[in-house]
């Protein structure tokens, strides 16, 4: 097979290449090169303010900014020794929701569907499927307008603080939100239906699973740290299991465990380690679906989030009808020095925070793990594990293949430098 | 007569892909302006790549890469018309808190190996380096502008948009002042319009993140927002956000700072 070369990976968030290396027809090298320039947030975290805190990570991503405020939040609140009031619990729980609509949506319809369709965009697809384009588009939006509700914008929004939030929302807004989320609700069943007729490529891997677990709720905010290989950390405890490194290819770090293992994190960790936990609706379409868990099969996260899509269409409905707002929407925050950890699941996986903070509220020490730092040594596994069974198709197959098993790991690159270029060259 | 379509590219740089985002978000409108203009490279949305020239070139990020300096002076070639979309691609963005620190220092804390990195020490605004035709500010954009500009383009007119400070969309929206009500340390009377005034909306301060509006006087908001500070420093730190290098802000901001040090 002759040299394949992606210069620049397409509808992933971020910037990065691909490199496979070939001898005599086998993978010798695979390297996910990410030229994404850094943009050191940890560093000019340093000496803010903790309230400055979650209105500077957000700009970290612009499709998850509510999973970097939210980790923020916490892992201060708990450097504070402060726990927020569980109206307020309940309204990041509704404002996560709100991201999880509107990133999966995105995924699922604009950067992964695509590929399994054969065309180049969602635009594409718009000129002979309008009617399934425009659904998307509605889906995506009901969850931007629920974050607009929320925090004013959904790429950015401005409500979250250490404590709550700055303000509680308009009740007839949210209210109002109640039809859209219904019909989404229907149209996230559908969802599920048509990830089912797909024909995803074929790999099985044993993967180690990594996600938030809760007993009580799908984790996303708040629980600990499960394995599938069943290593169990409080959130506190996470820097002991997993290890970031730096590596020379890359502008982003790499995760690994401490028994040197690549993980995965994301909706194929979440649905298998909690799929207990998924609200009725969603449960039922999972079992409707037949798809046997654990998923081992990456390009399969695409059911994976159509049934998240279900579930927090689902949890949305449940929190708009039960929200009212209680008494001061943040607690009045005590400064001391301290030292916390935050870690909360975004779309793509979870997001580790730890910061270190003076007597001032200053920052002293900021750490952040991205999911798809976590994800990237596994994506290079995955090619490794996936380049015997391209090798043998037309290039372009083989170019789309390859690029679509990254896609479907929703990467992150901007988020994760501190990503992507297919490139497979014949030593 | 019917106009061919303009074709449009859409390129990143440093940033978040947020701006980007914010024409995906166009949920009502994203279709209709499929159909308006051709869009011929747009990395985020499509693998569909078509060769320059282009009528339209839309950037988002700031430049902080040596390798990127190369890059926009190849996007200001290929388009006839260049758009700096957001604040990073405007003002620098967050990443440009660097121009203030030592960047080889930031690259020690975050990574083990900073001699693997290729970076700047400065993250600037697209300006500062090829001539831009149109600069749409905001952290993110507010996409009902990002709307207009592309419709005056198509029409040949220029865009809509507020000069006014965000005062204004306060008084709009009939938010009562946070500064006057409630003592709370804002930066909207120096901050252009755009936003909507969502920040005092939620009983906060605005932090400035759809740059400096003109002619503010930037010297009496900070002798009073010294007097509000909830934390020693909050008025540099207010200026010196995510729009900080540009130039207003940068300005007060460096002078508040030499005044206290000299009272120190």
């Amino acid at each position: 097979m002759k040299n394949i070369e992606v210069p620049a990976l397409a509808r992933v968030e971020g910037e990065g290449g691909l490199y496979i290396g070939l001898e005599n027809g086998k993978a010798v090298e695979i390297r996910l090169d990410i030229y994404e320039p850094p943009r050191f947030f940890e560093g000019f975290l340093r000496d803010r303010f903790l309230q400055e805190v979650p209105d500077i990570t957000a700009r970290i991503c612009g499709i998850c900014p509510v999973a970097y405020q939210m980790s923020a939040a916490y892992a201060l609140e708990n450097a504070l020794g402060v726990k927020i009031s569980p109206h307020a619990r309940a309204l990041r729980r509704l404002m996560y929701c709100g991201e999880y609509i509107e990133s999966h949506a995105l995924h699922i319809y604009m950067l992964q569907a695509p590929d399994l369709l054969g065309k180049e965009s969602a635009l594409e697809l718009a000129a002979e499927a309008p009617e399934v384009v425009k659904k998307a588009l509605r889906l995506k939006k009901i969850g931007n307008e629920l974050l607009k509700a929320i925090g004013g914008r959904s790429v950015h929004p401005v409500n979250v603080c250490v404590g709550g939030f700055y303000s509680w929302p308009d009740t007839k807004a949210i209210k109002d939100l109640l039809p859209d989320l219904e019909w989404g609700l229907q149209a996230a069943l559908d969802t599920v239906k048509l990830a089912l007729t797909f024909e995803y490529p074929f790999l099985e891997i044993d993967y180690e699973f990594v996600a938030l677990h809760h007993p009580d709720e799908y984790g996303v905010i708040e629980g600990d740290i499960l394995s599938s290989k069943g290593r169990k950390l409080s959130i506190a405890e996470y820097e002991t299991g997993y290890i970031e490194e730096h590596v020379r290819h890359s502008n982003a770090l790499h995760s690994h465990t401490v028994d040197s293992n690549t993980y995965m994190v994301g909706p194929l960790a979440r649905l298998n380690l909690n799929h207990e936990q998924l609200l009725p609706n969603a449960k039922k379409a999972l079992q409707e679906s037949g798809v046997q868990l654990p998923i081992r099969n990456p390009y399969k996260s695409l059911i994976a989030r159509g049934i998240e899509l279900v579930h927090f269409y689902e949890e949305a409905i449940q929190l708009v009808k039960e929200y009212k707002p209680t008494g001061s929407a943040h607690v009045e925050l005590k400064l001391k020095a301290g030292e916390g950890a935050g870690a909360t699941e975004a779309p793509r996986g979870l997001l580790y925070h730890r910061y270190k903070i003076d007597g001032n509220g200053m920052v002293q020490f900021a750490k952040i793990t991205p999911p798809t730092a976590q994800n990237l040594p596994r994506i290079e596994a995955d090619l490794f594990a996936l380049t015997p069974r391209i090798i043998n198709m037309p290039e372009a197959q083989a170019t789309l293949t390859a690029e679509h098993l990254v896609r479907s790991y929703d990467p992150c690159i901007s988020c994760a430098t501190h990503f992507l270029k297919l490139k497979v060259e014949e030593k | 007569m019917k106009h061919k379509k303009p074709t449009v590219a859409v390129y990143k740089f440093s940033s978040c892909d947020g701006c980007q985002l914010s024409i995906l978000n166009m949920e009502d409108e994203l279709l209709n302006l499929a159909d308006a203009i051709d869009i011929a490279f747009f990395l985020e949305a499509t693998r569909a790549q078509r060769p320059g020239p282009y009528d339209i070139a839309i950037v988002e990020g700031s430049i902080t890469t040596p390798h990127e300096i190369e890059r926009i002076k190849e996007v200001r070639a290929q388009a006839k018309t260049v758009i700096a979309l957001g604040t990073c691609a405007t003002a620098g963005g967050i990443q440009a808190l660097r121009n203030f620190a030592d960047a080889d220092e930031y690259a020690n804390v975050v990574y083990a190996h900073p001699e693997y990195l290729h970076y700047l020490k400065t993250a600037t605004p697209i300006a500062e380096h090829i001539l831009v035709d149109l600069e749409l500010w905001g952290c993110p954009v507010n996409k009902a502008q990002v709307i207009e500009v592309i419709v005056a383009l198509l029409n040949n007119r220029r865009p809509n948009l507020p000069p006014h400070s965000v005062c204004l969309e306060c008084k709009r929206r009939n938010t009562t002042c946070v500064i006057v009500d409630k003592g709370i340390p804002c930066i909207g009377p120096a901050t252009q319009a755009g936003c909507g005034a969502i920040c005092p909306a939620m009983g906060r301060g605005c932090y400035g993140c759809f740059g400096p509006a003109r002619e503010v006087n930037t010297n009496s908001m900070a002798a009073m927002l010294q007097k509000l500070e909830r934390y020693p420093g909050e008025t540099v730190r207010l200026f010196r956000g995510i729009s900080g290098y540009a130039p207003t802000f940068r300005t007060i901001a460096d002078e508040v700072l030499s005044t206290s040090k000299e009272a120190k």
